[in-house]
């Protein structure tokens, strides 16, 4: 091991590094993904039978799947749903509420406010910032380009 | 026919993330953001509006979807109330979604407990 220089070493470090199953984590997210995004559209076809708007059919879908991702969260399930599934459980909106209950349940020992409230928004802060800043960019710009003509 | 269009939509946006999980060493709150990010930049400029009308759910359900609704409702808001309406349509349109985040989020955090590895 001492003698071994830079490059052997590194050659070393990526033989023992596990290589990731690229093919099977595809597969997976692949159905995973999919699975979700049915569950999703029964739900929207579901709350259009009953006559509702566009507007209120998108937005009850997705409080029906941010309940089933946070519930499922709760009761220990999503995180397995997620090790299967990865970014397929990752990138549904189930996901992201996924991952505003994980941190908040996490840290709850500090407390309420710094501790469950706070961490809520570990990874849902970020996303929000990015999210609704850029959507009032959007906005904006849609504004300027617009008044030119 | 039309759950077989959402399935591999949906399916495909995934990949698309697993892939970037694969290769790289960004992590899932790292994708969450581009995706989100992603969504907004492509309904303002059009191109996920076809996908939704193509997919539905396979398009809406993964986060860029939440980006393609934010960016929709922002420009929605700028035609009818102008800058007001720049700041006040993208969570106008999502305000359902991230009510229900905030509650079902803290409710469930508060009533249960981080499950032991098994």
């Amino acid at each position: 091991m001492d003698k071994m220089n830079k490059k052997e070493y590194q050659k070393y470090v990526e033989r023992k590094v596990p290589k990731p199953t690229y093919f099977k984590n595809i597969l997976y997210a692949f159905v995973v993904g999919g699975i979700i995004c049915v569950f999703g559209q029964i739900i929207r076809n579901f709350l259009l039978k009953y006559g509702l708007d566009e507007k209120s059919v998108a937005a009850g879908t997705s409080i029906v799947l941010i309940f089933t991702g946070a519930f499922l969260t709760g009761i220990g399930i999503y995180d397995k749903i997620g090790k299967i599934g990865g970014a397929g459980a990752a990138i549904p909106i189930t996901g992201f509420a996924n991952s505003i209950v994980s941190p908040a349940m996490e840290f709850k020992r500090e407390g309420f406010i710094f501790g469950v409230a706070a961490r809520m928004f570990s990874i849902a802060g970020p996303v929000l910032v990015y999210g609704v800043g850029s959507s009032v960019i959007v906005g904006i710009l849609y504004l300027i380009l617009t008044k030119g003509r | 026919m039309e759950y077989i269009k959402v399935f591999i939509v949906g399916g495909l946006i995934c990949v698309i993330g697993q892939i970037i999980l694969d290769t790289t060493k960004l992590t899932p709150a790292h994708i969450l953001v581009i995706f989100l990010t992603s969504g907004v930049i492509l309904g303002a400029v059009g191109l996920y509006e076809p996908l939704v009308k193509f997919a539905e759910a396979g398009a809406t359900v993964p986060i860029s979807g939440f980006g393609y609704a934010l960016s929709k409702g922002a420009i929605e808001g700028a035609k009818s109330k102008g800058v007001i309406g720049a700041f006040l349509g993208g969570l106008e349109a999502t305000a359902g979604g991230v009510a229900a985040a905030i509650l079902f989020g803290y409710i469930m955090a508060v009533v249960s407990d981080p499950k032991t590895k098994n």
